[in-house]
């Protein structure tokens, strides 16, 4: 699927280190001029059991730049789109502001920008592009974010997942995502 | 707890949705088909180092500047404490820097009265030649020591500088007595030095990290929140004693839910197991301390079993925990704390958690407690303080706190009322702290206010302090001043520099410029010589050898590498009278008080009633922040944890509005209510700094419940005279 086939962009986050303090939405926020009011990343708290019987899992989540992406099949203008590393993008140009991505999403991970097109997180390709880390990787005080190349043995990425038992949200949904959370 | 994905979206998700502009077919026609990498354009033309005070921390920051804007601020990659990461609330400068209720205009109270907003607009030269006015008729009346300045922040220091040419020592700050001041108290008793900001502590390299009510990840002091991460990272466990399910309990090895006001009974068995079984470090505990016998000997019947009855935690759990903390020793820290305020014997409890230090060889230890050090700047030449000033006159006639290292806020509070202490207090200058909901008894404070002569508010944003102010001067945000120079004591020296990033907006105007206009009007002008506080920070740099221009690019300055454990080749040595740590302390026995800590059964609530407690939100610095919209986009008002099978017992629904009554029927604002399994069944929790009333706050006004508002009451520590405010009991009904 991806236009460029050299490179795998994906995401780790490593649930034992993430404490849900929310600096990567506001990272997000302020590097890529999201509106008030809306997000690309968020935070899920999930605690489990009953007192005193309690775990808890944090995760940091965002659009998965899945590799079989419904939202691309979804899109009926050819606004999203794959980029480099196979990053699902929106061409805000060509977006309809029509849904049907919205729909076909099985992270909820896009909304509609108040200039009327679709928008989500872009993994900072503007960033990436530049050598740099995403905006939430870079922030993030914890280390629990890392970024970079699947294809690429020597990433971080890919020795964290190499090492560390990893899951993905709703597998079952075949869209192939490429956030990968710790556990 | 979290906002969920779908509550974000809708958030903002009405009104949205105007049709977007063209669609794939046109484009495809007129051949607008390329598919470029969309650049936000955030990056600032300028990119300026300083540091950060959204909190206390002062992490090193880079603001971008983009058409005399900024438009995003970033961890400073060189700054020791940031390390090129953030906590939430150090992205947020541009909600404070453009918050539309900013004070802009200095304000003077030309009639009602205190608390009544009554303020008409004035010109800086009206403002400063009133308040210099007033200040000089309180010396020649009163003398002097009738001011005092109450200040928390940076800035403050030259408010500080003005006090000290004014001619008072009456300088106090809440961050003492109303919080981490038991813990100085108490490690300074034990250790010979107190713990510090940032806190002496090394937790990237401890094995067990042990938190006693203390909720890092919640409470986001970015250093020691990436240190905690970088332990977990390396495979240290945590301990987790807090009556709540913190962020932290949900990654610790053992969690004990402790029934509140019980700590020291834990600590106590603790130290019982640890001695008994002979787990403590031996060849430290003979080298360095002494009284180890008299310890062995008080803990022989704090037995876990004794602790069980005070605490509710299991004995063999325990044990269990007491061999888990010990079996990492020395590099086990039992974390000193930071906002130690609880039950009035607090000091005791901060000896314990002390003492447990000693017993597992951390302190001046990797992974335990280093020993920090510090760069140093001289300072310009000033005159010599003529007179030594009097004392403060914190503390009620005769009733002095034996070790009190800092002046007590609520007692220089309470010497407003004529009589009350040996002298009375006539005028306050409050720079940057809202002392309205960062002292409990707000209704004493109140009325202590009305007997002053004079009150200035120095501040960025309207906090309720203000509207009792006779005189308001609007202070420039951290990123449009510059403020002085100096080091901080940490692992490796530094130094950081807080420049302006943007020039100060409206009429507000930088710290170091109201103050010395004041020196100026008040015949202190030499003690600010400088013109501007650029130049102040130059020429103090300049005199101490330091490259000026290197540290106005990078923001940081690195000094020599030090020693600061046993490890690097650190010689310990401590500064208490015996020059050991001392288990047993002579000094408290000499003063009357226990000279190893006692446990004391404190009060618990009532059938129906539950137990006040109340912390931090990740994205906020209490009440300071909570008017910052952009910060408030992730967390924009508190609530109420209440267990959820209480909550169920009591008929109230998860999310629905619940007030709070204390036992003298002060009811708190309407908040929502979490009903949750997170929290023991005997107390709630709120995140500190909401239910503001100021009409100025137009964003935070409203929002959430007060805790200060509830506590009419406070235990004071005998030791420190610092208070504990984790004594308020409240029913919680249907609003």
């Amino acid at each position: 699927m991806a236009r460029n086939s050299k490179k795998r962009y994906a995401m780790t986050v490593d649930t034992r280190q993430c404490v849900g303090c929310k600096a990567c939405v506001l990272a997000c926020k302020s590097e890529n001029d999201v509106p008030d009011g809306y997000c690309r990343d968020w935070i899920v708290e999930e605690v489990r059991g009953e007192f005193p019987s309690l775990s808890a899992e944090i995760r940091s989540e965002r659009c998965n730049h899945c590799s079989d992406s419904p939202c691309v099949t979804a899109c009926p203008t050819g606004a999203s789109h794959v980029q480099e590393g196979g990053v699902v993008m929106v061409n805000h140009g060509k977006c309809t502001g029509c849904k049907a991505c919205i729909g076909a999403c099985p992270y909820d991970a896009r909304f509609v920008h108040p200039k009327g097109y679709v928008d989500k997180c872009t993994f900072c390709l503007h960033r990436v592009n530049r050598g740099l880390e995403p905006a939430c990787v870079g922030v993030c005080p914890t280390g629990t974010l890392a970024f970079g190349d699947l294809r690429d043995p020597d990433s971080h990425v890919s020795s964290l997942l190499r090492t560390r038992k990893s899951k993905v949200n709703h597998p079952e949904s075949g869209a192939e995502p490429n956030v990968y959370f710790l556990v | 707890m979290a906002t969920t994905r779908r509550e974000f979206i809708r958030i903002g998700g009405m009104g949205a949705g105007a049709i977007g502009l063209g669609s794939g077919l046109f484009t495809k026609w007129w051949g607008l088909d390329s598919d470029p990498v969309h650049d936000p354009g955030t990056d600032g033309d300028t990119v300026i180092p300083t540091f950060c005070e959204l909190c206390f921390w002062k992490c090193g920051v880079l603001a971008h500047v983009k058409n005399g804007k900024v438009t995003k601020i970033v961890g400073n990659p060189e700054h020791p404490l940031s390390r090129g990461k953030l906590c939430p609330r150090g992205t947020g400068g541009m909600g404070l820097l453009y918050d539309p209720d900013r004070l802009k205009k200095p304000l003077l109270r030309k009639h009602g009265k205190r608390g009544e907003q009554t303020f008409e607009e004035v010109s800086w030269e009206t403002a400063l030649d009133f308040t210099a006015g007033k200040l000089e008729k309180i010396r020649k009346e009163h003398g002097p020591e009738a001011v005092a300045l109450f200040s928390h922040g940076y800035g403050g220091s030259f408010f500080k500088t003005l006090m000290a040419a004014y001619g008072s020592a009456n300088i106090t700050a809440p961050s003492y007595a109303q919080c981490r001041g038991a813990r100085d108290v108490g490690f300074n008793l034990t250790f010979g030095a107190p713990v510090g900001s940032p806190e002496q502590i090394d937790l990237s390299n401890s094995r067990v990290i042990t938190l006693i009510g203390s909720h890092l990840g919640e409470n986001m002091h970015n250093t020691q929140v990436q240190d905690m991460a970088l332990a977990i990272s390396k495979g240290a466990e945590l301990v987790v004693v807090d009556p709540r399910y913190s962020t932290a309990a949900g990654k610790a090895k053992h969690w004990l839910p402790i029934k509140p006001g019980t700590d020291l009974a834990l600590l106590l068995a603790w130290m019982h197991v640890i001695i008994n079984e002979g787990l403590y470090d031996r060849e430290y505990i003979e080298k360095y301390a002494t009284g180890l016998d008299k310890l062995k000997e008080h803990v022989a019947d704090k037995t876990p079993e004794w602790a069980f009855t005070e605490t509710s935690i299991a004995p063999e759990k325990i044990v269990a925990t007491a061999r888990f903390i010990a079996g990492a020793h020395p590099a086990s820290i039992v974390h000193p704390g930071r906002h130690v305020a609880w039950y009035g014997d607090d000091v005791q409890r901060s000896r314990a958690i002390a003492i447990l230090n000693a017993l597992l060889g951390s302190y001046g230890r990797r992974g335990g407690f280093y020993v920090p050090t510090q760069m140093s700047v001289p300072k310009l030449a000033i005159p010599a303080i003529a007179a030594k000033p009097p004392k403060a006159p914190d503390t009620p006639k005769g009733k002095p706190f034996p070790f009190a290292d800092e002046v007590i806020s609520q007692g220089i509070r309470d010497a407003c009322f004529p009589g009350h202490a040996d002298y009375d207090i006539k005028g306050w200058i409050v720079y940057g702290t809202n002392l309205i909901q960062a002292l409990p008894e707000p209704d004493k404070t109140v009325q202590a206010i009305q007997n002053l002569d004079l009150l200035v508010a120095v501040d960025v944003l309207p906090a309720e302090i203000v509207g009792y102010a006779d005189v308001v001067l609007p202070e420039a945000t951290y990123l449009e001043r510059w403020d002085d120079i100096g080091g901080t004591p940490y692992l490796e020296q530094f130094l950081a520099v807080r420049q302006e990033v943007v020039p100060p907006m409206f009429e507000s105007k930088p710290g170091w410029w109201i103050a010395k206009e004041l020196g100026k009007r008040l015949g202190h002008a030499d003690f600010f010589p400088f013109e501007t506080g650029e130049q102040l920070v130059s020429e103090r740099l300049k005199k101490g050898g330091y490259d000026v221009a290197e540290i106005k690019k990078r923001g940081v300055l690195k000094g020599k590498p030090a020693a600061v454990t046993t490890e690097d080749g650190l010689e310990l040595s401590f500064g208490t009278p015996s020059g050991k740590i001392e288990l047993f302390s002579e000094q408290m026995a000499g003063a009357g008080l226990d000279p190893i800590p006692n446990y004391t059964r404190h009060p618990q609530p009532g059938p129906g009633e539950f137990r006040l407690l109340y912390g931090r939100a990740p994205s906020h610095t209490f009440g300071r922040t909570t008017n910052n919209r952009f910060l408030s986009e992730v967390y924009s008002e508190n609530e109420v944890w209440l267990s959820a099978k209480t909550a169920r017992e009591k008929g109230l629904n998860d999310g629905e509005k619940v007030v709070l009554v204390n036992s003298s029927g002060v009811k708190s604002e309407p908040v929502r209510l979490k009903a949750t399994q997170r929290i023991r069944h005997d107390c709630v929790y709120v995140v500190h700094g909401y239910g503001h009333d100021h009409p100025g706050l137009k964003f935070a006004r409203g929002r959430g419940m007060s805790d200060s508002k509830l506590m009419d009451r406070a235990a004071t520590d005998p030791i420190s005279g610092t208070q504990g405010m984790n004594v308020v009991f409240v029913t919680v009904e249907r609003a």
